[in-house]
């Protein structure tokens, strides 16, 4: 049942809204709607009872082992959320003084300060609203700063085949062509195809490490040379830092600029699909590029630096100050660690997702890697198993649903066949993971046995396996009221 | 251990499954080199208790404020029911919905939401979400390159948001595409035909008109919409939502409608919060779905022909399409789409139209009682919705200083973004705010200037002809 059509005409929340006015004398007529528009007529209490029932429908980590690779799906402390809703921080205008902002700002100029520290970087801005927004501003830097030094035969951005869909996204917004570089049968950049690739026409290369294959690129001190002595700029995608908090420091390896994505990584919710902060850091010869703005501490006092104060920069990538109540919720999360604690994340991201590899391999799972340690991820391949049954990596997906867990990320990466990205983070027990692999085991099953019952999954979700065929050829993107 | 589970026994036995000795061990790929030392500048750990009670003192330093700032950001009442639905663990803790089976609350969630959007913009389509109004508008650019085929320019009026105008000039510049300013009226302060002829014949993608404009004038949408087809060029409409509860809808601006509608989410649920999260919203006709950015839900039927809903046109997104997507977007801001379909559903039609009049009624007032003032004008003649422009014979810095210390943010000083107008206050009043609240801000307002005059008296006539109020 949609909410349009538990309205009834006439239906009011008087408790809701302001009293009547007197008609609306200082709009011109021609300027105001003639038609009502396609808004619920509910109850209050109808509203707030479909909208629960929506919820109950769906998996979440509140309420499932969700280990989503690459998403890092990480518990998100109630804490976190309940400070960052103060009503002080809530009801303060992004345009209001920085007089008034300065417990605000305190906050977010000490996170400034401990995500440099993480990522070995000289300047942290945390505007970008997302990770795909972080690397649009990292990309953007780069440009920025060949073309500053009137270099502008750099028009390609170097990616690996095994990068997130938004490194290349991002760069050809930033107005490069794309060549994407090859991975070796490691798991790493194939570094061959590296040498070949770069030239004087060469602006950077984006690496993402550990690389979503769930391994650490060997070769980085290599490849950091074969770049920079090219002549281009490297970029860190740090969206999944889980693993090397603490570890190591993108800065120290030579990077020049980095995102990390604080709604992984720093356990700011993921709210079904977002918001995010994904913001990025930088080395010394990009810091008067960074977005803004970004915040300094002066004679005691916090304040916002804009273009007046940074004029290289790549300006404004948000009307205000980027998604600043989810980089509240980073901020507590983080002091909620401390140092010890972020080490403690990697230790244990690292220890879950090598021990559910560990125990996969046991159960009869291909590894994609099984020669290389796992980082905070690894990947199954169901190749033999599809050869063998006709199960493919979707259909182990759904019926994973029906022993209540969320499936992994699925034909992701592109480069392995019927690949499972898995990623359990720090904050599930060995006794989730024990369920999980007991879970995928009778998949497993499952498939041998009765292979129409995994094809068919799921079963016990509130809809059975969708098609997405129709929903993109017969568009049905809004709800249109039935003809009386 | 914070937020880790394990015991000194899980521990040993999933090394022991490993087949190591240490969680060192696990480390050992990454060369010796690399390793980094401590994290040097984190500080020591605190509890729940701590860094509440450090966080509570922040916000009370902060204080709360009688605001009567705007700009792109208003304060607006959200019912109580709108965060105790959003923040429930099942929708704030999920991901992007990628298994559709598990994820039926979220995405039919975003179906009534993108009905909502697309029903209150006039359009046929909406995305479930951008990262917020001036985002959304450079995303509204590039779709127009894209659908116009042979412009890369496109013409912004300077009344458009200052900083949304920055923000789609970074985020489009690096591909040509070149934003070119249409001045605006000094004395309507809103775009008129005058200056849009000296662009007649050129080659230009697509006219942006922000309804309210950030003056918050009312634009003259029709003419201006008829203008850009007559030559051409796409209409971008750049709405406030809640604003659309009593104006005409882009849909139906001019003779064919606007052609793509984008804007600012926040009014629809989303607390100021210096400034996010809030979200994007864009809208468009059905002729330009397949170009629309970010992700958008489709319904459709499962197995057993039972409705359900999923992430449809995917073929458009950057985890398909790569280098040739429409947009970079991934992770958008879902979650404040939820808070607007739940505050919508709540405030329904005539609560939103509501909403919409006593925001005109409040802003009204307040402009009516300003200008009584001695020194005080309104200086923009045409009519406004909830916000307007004043001007004073004294610099608006030290007005607002002094209302600051009266626990007052009288709106936004105008002179860093149009230092041609003078002495430029943008004001706000919302629905949230009552007689008492505007009777407040207009007697400190005029005892500040009294106060600043009480040198030489200096008696001014009022000019009529910009004084509706
Ligand atoms: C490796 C990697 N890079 C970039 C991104 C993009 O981040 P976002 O979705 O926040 O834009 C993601 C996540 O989706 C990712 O996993």
């Amino acid at each position: 049942m949609l909410i349009f059509e538990l309205s009834r005409p006439g239906r009011k929340n008087p408790s809701q809204a302001p009293a009547p006015q007197p008609e609306a004398s200082g709009i011109p007529a021609h300027l105001r709607r003639a038609d009502k528009p396609l808004l619920p007529e509910v109850s209050e209490m109808d509203a707030v009872r479909h909208y629960t029932r929506l919820s109950q429908k769906n998996f979440s980590i509140d309420t499932h082992f969700y280990p989503l690779g690459s998403c890092t799906m990480k518990y998100n402390p109630r804490g976190a959320h309940q400070m960052a809703m103060l009503p002080q921080f809530l009801a303060r205008h992004p345009l209001a003084p920085e007089t008034t902002g300065q417990g605000v700002l305190a906050c977010l100029y000490e996170l400034q300060e401990m995500l440099k520290d993480v990522t070995g970087m000289a300047g942290v801005s945390l505007t970008p609203m997302a990770g795909a927004q972080g690397e649009f501003a990292g990309v953007a830097m780069i440009r920025a700063y060949h073309v500053a030094r009137g270099d502008t035969a750099r028009t390609e951005m170097l990616v690996p085949d095994a990068a997130h869909g938004t490194n290349p996204a991002s760069a050809v917004m930033c107005g490069y062509t794309i060549k994407e570089i090859p991975t070796d049968h490691d798991g790493n950049v194939d570094l061959a195809a590296l040498r070949a690739a770069v030239g004087p026409q060469t602006a950077g290369l984006m690496l993402t490490n550990p690389s979503t294959l769930g391994v650490f690129e060997q070769n980085i001190q290599e490849m950091q040379k074969i770049v920079h002595e090219a002549g281009g700029l490297l970029y860190y995608d740090g969206a999944n830092l889980n693993a090397i908090l603490g570890r190591v420091k993108p800065g120290d390896m030579g990077f020049d600029v980095i995102h990390v994505n604080l709604h992984k990584t720093f356990s700011t919710p993921h709210g079904g699909g977002g918001p995010g902060s994904g913001p990025v850091g930088v080395s010394e010869r990009l810091l008067p590029f960074l977005p803004v703005p970004i915040i300094a501490h002066e004679d005691g006092r916090y304040r916002l630096v804009t273009e007046q104060g940074l004029p290289q920069s790549i300006g404004h990538l948000s009307a205000f100050m980027g998604n600043t109540g989810i980089l509240l919720r980073a901020y507590a999360y983080a002091r909620m660690l401390g140092g010890e604690g972020m080490r403690r994340v990697a230790d244990f991201a690292t220890l879950n997702a090598n021990y559910l590899m560990a125990e996969l391999k046991k159960a009869g799972f291909d590894i994609a890697f099984p020669q290389r340690r796992a980082s905070h991820e690894f990947i199954v391949t169901l190749k033999g198993l599809k050869e063998q049954t006709g199960i493919n990596a979707m259909d182990v997906a759904k019926r994973l649903l029906d022993k209540g867990f969320h499936a992994p990320t699925t034909y992701f990466p592109m480069l392995v066949p019927e690949c499972l990205l898995i990623e359990p983070t720090e904050t599930e027990s060995k006794q989730t993971l024990d369920a999980f692999v007991a879970a995928l085991k009778e998949v497993l099953e499952e498939a041998h046995a009765n292979p129409e019952l995994v094809k068919g999954a799921p079963h016990t979700m509130p809809v059975r396996r969708l098609d997405d065929v129709k929903a993109a050829r017969e568009l049905d993107l809004v709800w249109k009221a039935p003809a009386a | 251990m914070p937020f880790i589970p394990h015991t000194e026994e899980d521990i040993q036995s999933m090394l022991e499954a490993i087949g190591t000795a240490s969680i060192e061990n696990l480390f050992d790929e990454i060369p010796p080199a690399l390793r980094a030392g401590k994290l040097g500048q984190m500080p020591e750990a605190l509890n729940e208790m701590a860094i509440g009670r450090l966080m509570q003192e922040r916000a009370e330093q902060d204080g709360r404020y009688l605001n009567f700032i705007g700009a792109g950001a208003y304060e607006h009442h959200v019912p109580a029911a709108v965060w105790q639905i959003a923040g429930r663990g099942e929708f704030y803790s999920a991901y992007t919905p990628y298994q559709a089976e598990a994820s039926q609350g979220t995405l039919q969630l975003l179906y009534e939401f993108q009905t909502m959007m697309a029903s209150l913009t006039g359009m046929d389509v909406s995305n479930a979400s951008l990262y917020d109004g001036a985002s959304a508008l450079a995303e509204a650019v590039l779709m127009a390159v894209r659908a116009h085929k042979t412009s890369r320019r496109i013409l912004v009026p300077a009344c458009v948001h200052p900083i949304w105008r920055q923000v789609a000039e970074a985020l489009v510049k690096n591909q040509g595409i070149e934003l070119v300013t249409v001045p605006y009226c000094t004395g309507g302060g809103d775009t008129v035909a005058e200056s849009l002829k000296h662009f007649e014949g050129g080659d230009f993608a697509a006219l942006v008109i922000q309804q309210p404009n950030f003056f918050g004038v009312l634009e003259e949408v029709d003419e201006l919409t008829n203008w850009a087809h007559s030559q051409n060029m796409l209409v971008i409409g750049a709405v406030n939502p809640v604003a659309l509860g009593l104006l005409k809808a882009p849909g139906q601006w001019g003779g064919k409608g606007a052609d793509i509608a984008v804007g600012e989410g926040q009014p629809l649920g989303a607390p100021l919060s210096s400034g996010g999260p809030y979200f994007g919203f864009l809208c468009c006709k059905q002729a330009l779905a397949r170009q629309i950015p970010g992700r958008v839900v489709g319904r459709t039927v499962d197995l057993d022909g039972k409705p359900g809903f999923c992430l449809t046109l995917q073929a458009r997104e950057q985890h398909i399409r790569r280098a040739k997507a429409t947009s970079n977007i991934c992770t958008n801001q879902g979650l404040m789409a939820t808070t607007a379909a739940i505050h919508l559903s709540l405030l329904g039609q005539s609560g939103l139209e509501r909403v919409a009049s006593a925001c005109h009624a409040n802003a009204s007032l307040l402009v009516e009682q300003a200008c009584l003032i001695a020194g005080v004008e309104r200086i923009f003649s045409e009519p406004f919705f909830h916000e307007a422009v004043l001007t004073f014979d004294m610099p608006v810095a030290d007005v607002l200083r002094a209302m600051e210390a009266q626990g007052i943010l009288g709106g936004l000083d105008l002179t860093p973004y149009y230092p041609e107008l003078g002495n430029a206050l943008l004001v706000c009043a919302t629905e949230t705010k009552t007689a008492e609240d505007i009777r407040k801000f207009t007697e400190n307002l005029e005892r500040i200037l009294s106060r600043h005059n009480s040198g030489p008296a200096c008696t001014r006539l009022k000019p009529t002809a910009t004084s509706k109020w």
